[in-house]
């Protein structure tokens, strides 16, 4: 994964240089460890500044939204399969990009490692598959297969699903993996259990609204939750208003949403939401055989009717 | 809904066109008995903000 950068910088100073591209988006080394940030690359002396490593699970898609220019835009399996949830949606259009493929081994998980040490970090260096961090007074080195974000654990679309070039070989997907284990532990909670169980899990919530920022499908010119006339949900920290943003969050992205952990990961609080989206995603698959975001040539679950589209729920 | 804690049967859906009379009757009585069975809604519940 680390020696991608190489590539990535080759191919975005191309584009640049022949004009193919008004700008590249891509990361830069974030001002926070395991943090990297979105970097928009106008000329060919700024790429310099791009990096690429374990640390850039932010899903570049969210800053195509209503562009105008042509853009080259780094893309790993979930970021291009939400860059083509944005051209089905016409947020974007496919002959506007460049999209240079990342063919993904997982990002790190930033709240786990936080979590496992017991003082500030201040440094993550990388190399074969292991990740040390460092601190004042200590030093701790994992596994990276260990601290992975829990959607890369899970992930069964590590390539990049459209590209015009690739950095480098396709990666091999993983194979017998369980994505849904943890919504089938909620599921067959009792309501009481579930409720409890939500009521634990948002308390933290203090409705930063970073998770919405963060997400590429959460595009709205005026989210619901900023709406003032009507005011569809109260803006406090009252736990019935947190819960009804997270499930109507949730909702929005209903068919939408490729696991991409961008929101789970952008909480400064650590809370998982995604296992909201993610119990949505399951059911878009076990009713509609639905995947968000890996063609463009079928429309979505949500915006087509088919005489056969399971119905049970309606009484 | 069912999935963040509310109890299956307190929340129905149905299509009913504005000529099936009988089957608007029909719902909305299957539908009061279902939640009467469960009794008063315990969750999902926000107080109004006291005023001092
Ligand atoms: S809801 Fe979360 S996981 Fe889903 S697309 Fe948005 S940021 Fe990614
Ligand atoms: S990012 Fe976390 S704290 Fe902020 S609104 Fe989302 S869940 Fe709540």
């Amino acid at each position: 994964m680390v020696g991608y950068i190489d590539k990535i910088k080759e191919i975005s100073e191309r584009l640049l240089k022949d004009g193919k591209v008004d700008m590249v988006i891509g990361f830069r080394k974030g001002t926070m460890p395991m943090m990297n940030e979105p970097h928009r690359v106008k000329s060919a002396d700024d790429v310099k500044n791009l990096v690429w490593d374990s640390n850039c699970g932010i899903n570049l898609a969210n800053y195509l939204t209503d562009r105008k220019e042509k853009i080259g835009i780094v893309a790993k399996g979930c970021d291009s399969r939400n860059i083509v949830t944005h051209i089905i949606e016409n947020k974007i259009d496919r002959d506007q990009l460049y999209i240079i493929g990342v063919p993904c081994k997982g990002m790190i998980d930033s709240h786990k490692i936080t979590n496992a040490v017991s003082g500030e970090i201040v440094d993550v260096v990388e190399s074969n598959g292991e990740v040390t961090v460092k601190g004042d007074g200590f030093e701790e080195t994992f596994n990276k297969a260990d601290v992975l974000q829990k959607n890369c654990a899970v992930c069964i679309h590590r390539n990049p699903v459209i590209y015009d070039e690739l950095v480098t070989d396709l990666v091999e997907e993983q194979a017998d993996v369980d994505r849904y284990e943890d919504v089938r532990e909620i599921e067959a909670m009792s309501t009481e259990e579930k409720h409890n169980f939500f009521d634990d899990l948002l308390a933290p919530c203090i409705r930063c609204y970073a998770c919405r920022n963060a997400c590429p499908l959460c595009y709205c010119p005026t989210c619901f939750v900023d709406e003032s006339r009507p005011q569809w949900v109260g803006k406090g920290d009252d736990p019935v208003d947190i819960k009804t943003f997270h499930f109507l969050r949730a909702y929005h992205c209903a068919g939408r949403c490729t696991d991409c952990g961008s929101c789970e990961r952008a909480c400064p609080v650590g809370i998982n939401m995604r296992l909201l989206t993610k119990k949505l995603e399951m059911d878009c698959l076990n009713l509609y055989g639905w995947e968000a975001g890996l063609t463009l040539d079928n429309r979505p679950p949500l915006d087509t009717y088919k005489p056969d589209d399971p119905e049970e729920f309606i009484k | 809904m069912e999935f963040m804690g509310i109890e299956r049967d307190r929340l129905h859906l149905s299509w009913i066109s504005s000529a099936e009379a009988t089957k608007f009757v029909e719902v909305v009585n299957n539908v009061t008995e279902a939640v009467r069975a469960l009794g008063p809604n315990t969750h999902f519940i926000k107080n109004e903000a006291k005023v001092a």
